[in-house]
């Protein structure tokens, strides 16, 4: 359905305030963002593995959820919510359960992309009816900012720091979001918060309402860890985009499909200039590091577009 | 926050009385912590010139700008922590952004 | 009426779950325990039950997905042994402190290193700080009894805890042996269905599962979870009583075998127990005064109980089929000495860490034990009635360190 922009404002949240996530969170957002897109008389169980989001919004005696919410360990909210749906079936199935619940899985880039990534994989090659989202924050950002599988090359982080012999990770990051495209699920798809969250909410409701399993991979910048002013969070994601660090497409049924492409793409200077993590870069004499940044992001953003059937 | 006989749920709370599991039976019951205090930056509604478009509902972290038949309402102190995201997206200056 | 049947352990015990008809199952498969989820497919593929099957990639995600269904309402079992169980470790935690009433079978087997099929304790006995309820089972029978019971046991709103029932791998997991079953309706109505008053998926009251909790709150959850182990001792009495009723057998925390007049006994778990009966039955032809402990329940550990039954024996062979590596003794014997500590006649206690790996016990290794006790027994004599003795350590079996621990902590049947 069309995306009504006031309605959808309308709703009534299932993510109260009171939590305990940082000023400017990005996973907040993701979160309001992902559950918006539930129909409003729609039941949901939210699971969560451990991590900033968790320890902040079900601090004893508080939770933050509307809908019943279950967190048991860090790795493996999708195997917790895979248990979940198989109750549902059973429970449904003996008659003891009416309403239609939806079943919503939410980690840390942290517990989705490296201690997670088993329970994820499973979770999705079994097919269970369940969405699982990533709230992808570059960065296990609980435990301090130490750098992930998902952490951008050349990030300063706590466990790749800068220093006389070291610019930073050395990897580049994993594209999670391929690796589970190539599961076979029915939905995946890259988002993050850009303008009116029509891309965010319109991916969210086809991951939740698309029969079998969906994954989303959502940026959720970390002014804290990306060391950027709080109140720059739509900035940093609108130049993510535009400068194609954060590509927006979907991989619905296995066909890969391009959701944004920007008129003009910018340098990934203009992403990295305002973040402490990557103030190293500008120094005089690091420009080659800038340069294989900007080569890696080009070779990715052309692979993507080949796979989306897009003139390069 | 109160365990099933209506027991409030804080500090001097017994273990006989605390909720078996750690379960929370009161969703939303974390409404009930104020954080706005937690304010080092603060956002004023300057309702004269906001156009009602809603583009600041969304990015609030913190789900502390109320909505009430399609129309926001003024901020909830109680709740917001002064981030700004609220600010930098206004197209109409309804929101300032000061030191708290 | 009874049906009687001829199967090994892990199909009793599959059995018992398609009997219950359990409403999820996630598992993963392990040698020795392999043949329980498979059975249970097999009843789902022929739609002999309407259980979920879950076929999890691994034990933690078994656990885990356990975890997700039991507390989203539905009852749930799952089966593992050794490094599965090990490798769920940290969820048995979660399970327990959740309090959601799981249930498990535990097939033994020896923890890896180096790996090795076979049964001994390892296993559970690694697991005993995690706040699960632990029957042991010395045959089929008891492996499918002790299941039945198990889920009533956790179930009940006193307790709230995740059970396991431990049997010994291939050892009872695989042999045939005779059986005596429970019709379907007989077993489902002993169990009765599972109506939690809270769970997710109840629209009428979401809850919020699985909290951080600061040192505000934590140790108030944890002592909750400690008293309900506590009150699982009565519970364990009434379900056995139940249990009684409808089948004749009975049960209890331990079964004491020729102990009444026994001056000198051993404590022993699970299959091991069958040889020593025989060991016992030998020996008492003999006219020796011997008798033996086996225990059931082991978690919750039944502390006055055997205090009760063990004060006045002379002399105490605690069995141990696995080792804690304490440097002192194994887990059985540090926590059946514990018991005796304020008896006011309490026996010498000596320790056997026997059958590590699968490694055979015959009945002549038991009567070696039980000679060796007795012989422990006549030295005490002969030291109260201050008799000068010359202590002959060639007689004893085998002394395992040159400490003063090395008297009491011994290990039967290695070479060297």
């Amino acid at each position: 359905m069309a995306y009504n922009f006031k309605e959808e404002m309308n709703k009534p949240e299932r993510l109260t305030g009171g939590h305990r996530l940082c000023a400017g969170c990005g996973a907040g957002v993701a979160v309001r963002g992902v559950l918006r897109a539930l129909k409003v008389e729609d039941k949901a169980v939210i699971a969560n593995a451990t991590g900033c989001l968790e320890v902040s919004t079900f601090m004893y005696p508080y939770t933050a959820w509307k809908d019943s919410f279950i967190h048991s360990a860090f790795e493996n909210a999708g195997a917790t919510l895979s248990g979940v749906e198989g109750a549902y079936n059973a429970l449904k199935r003996r008659g003891k359960i009416d309403d239609t619940y939806k079943f919503i899985a939410f980690g840390g880039d942290g517990g989705t992309y490296d201690i997670g990534f088993q329970s994820l994989s499973g979770a999705m090659e079994r097919g269970h009816d369940m969405v699982y989202v990533c709230y992808d924050n570059g960065a296990y950002m609980n435990t301090g900012i130490q750098r992930s599988s998902a952490t951008p090359r050349y990030a300063d982080t706590t466990t790749s720091p800068i220093g006389k012999d070291s610019n930073g990770k050395v990897q580049s990051r994993k594209d999670l979001t391929a690796i589970i495209a190539d599961h076979n699920i029915p939905y995946v798809a890259q988002t993050t918060f850009l303008g009116n969250m029509k891309d965010l909410h319109e991916k969210s409701e086809k991951a939740i309402y698309t029969e079998g399993a969906a994954f989303l991979n959502v940026l959720a910048p970390c002014p804290r860890g990306w060391r950027y002013s709080t109140e720059k969070l739509m900035e940093m994601c609108k130049l993510a985009v535009e400068t194609c660090y954060w590509p927006l497409f979907e991989v619905i049924n296995g066909e890969w499909k391009l959701s944004y492409r920007p008129k003009n793409k910018l340098p990934i200077t203009e992403f990295i200039k305002d973040q402490g993590r990557f103030a190293h870069l500008f120094k005089p004499g690091n420009e080659y590091l800038i340069e294989e940044m900007q080569n890696e992001v080009d070779r990715r953003w052309e692979a993507l577009l080949k796979r989306c059937g897009e003139q390069i | 926050m109160k365990n099933k006989n209506g027991r409030i749920i804080d500090e001097t709370i017994t273990w006989q009385e605390i909720t078996p599991g750690g379960v929370v039976y009161e969703a939303g019951s974390a409404e009930n912590f104020k954080t706005g205090d937690w304010r080092t930056m603060k956002v004023d509604f300057i309702e004269e010139n906001c156009k009602q478009c809603l583009l600041c509902i969304p990015v609030c972290p913190d789900s502390a700008i109320p909505v009430k038949d399609g129309k926001r309402l003024d901020f909830d102190q109680d709740h917001c922590k002064g981030c700004g995201v609220c600010f930098a997206v206004c197209p109409f200056k309804a929101i300032e952004f000061t030191k708290a | 009426m009874s049906i009687r049947e001829r199967m090994s352990g892990n199909e009793a015990v599959a059995t018992a779950m398609r009997q219950i008809n359990p409403d999820v199952m996630p598992a993963f498969p392990i040698t020795p325990s392999t043949e329980v989820p498979q059975y249970f497919s097999k009843y789902v593929a022929d739609g002999n039950v309407n259980t979920e099957f879950i076929p999890v990639e691994s034990e933690h995600s078994a656990m885990s997905a356990a975890i997700g269904a039991q507390a989203a309402g539905a009852r749930t079992m799952t089966a593992t042994s050794s490094c599965g169980l090990a490798l769920m470790w940290e969820m048995l935690y979660v399970a327990s402190s959740m309090r959601l009433p799981i249930t498990m079978a535990l097939i033994n087997r020896a923890l890896t290193g180096p790996i090795n099929i076979n049964a001994d304790h390892s296993d559970s006995m690694g697991a005993r700080d995690t706040g699960w309820i632990q029957i042991y089972s010395e045959t089929n029978q008891e492996a499918y009894d002790n299941y039945i019971q198990a889920v009533k046991i956790a179930e009940d709103p006193r307790v709230m805890l995740p059970a396991m029932v431990c049997q010994d791998g291939f050892i009872t997991s695989h042999a045939v042996e005779n059986i005596e079953l429970l019709e379907d309706d007989k077993v489902k109505a002993f169990v009765g269905e599972y109506n939690p008053e809270d769970y997710l998926l109840n629209s009428a009251r979401p809850i919020a599962h699985g909290p951080y909790d600061t040192a505000n709150f934590y140790m108030e959850h944890k002592v909750q979870q400690a008293n309900a182990m506590m009150k699982a001792r009565q519970v364990i009495k009434e379900v056995a009583k139940d249990y009684e009723k409808l089948t004749g057998r009975k049960y209890s925390f331990f079964e004491e075998y020729k102990m009444q007049d026994a001056d000198v006994a051993i404590v022993v778990i699970n299959s091991t127990a069958g040889t020593a009966k025989e060991a016992v039955d030998e020996l008492r032809a003999e006219g020796k005064k011997v008798g033996l402990i086996k225990i059931r329940v082991f978690r919750p550990f039944p502390f006055d109980e055997l205090k009760y039954s063990l004060t006045g024996k002379k002399v105490v062979g605690v069995m141990d089929k696995c080792e804690g590596f304490s440097g002192a003794g194994g887990p059985l014997f540090a926590e059946v000495r514990s018991a005796l500590y304020d008896s006011h006649d309490r026996p010498e206690m000596f320790n056997y860490v026997y059958g590590l790996g699968g490694r055979d016990v015959t009945v002549d290794t038991i009567k070696c034990v039980f000679n060796e006790l007795l012989y422990e027994a006549h030295a005490k004599q002969l030291i109260e009635n201050q008799v000068e003795i010359a202590y002959n350590p060639e007689l004893l079996l085998a002394h395992t360190s040159d400490f003063e621990v090395g008297r009491v902590y011994r290990h039967l049947g290695v070479r060297g």
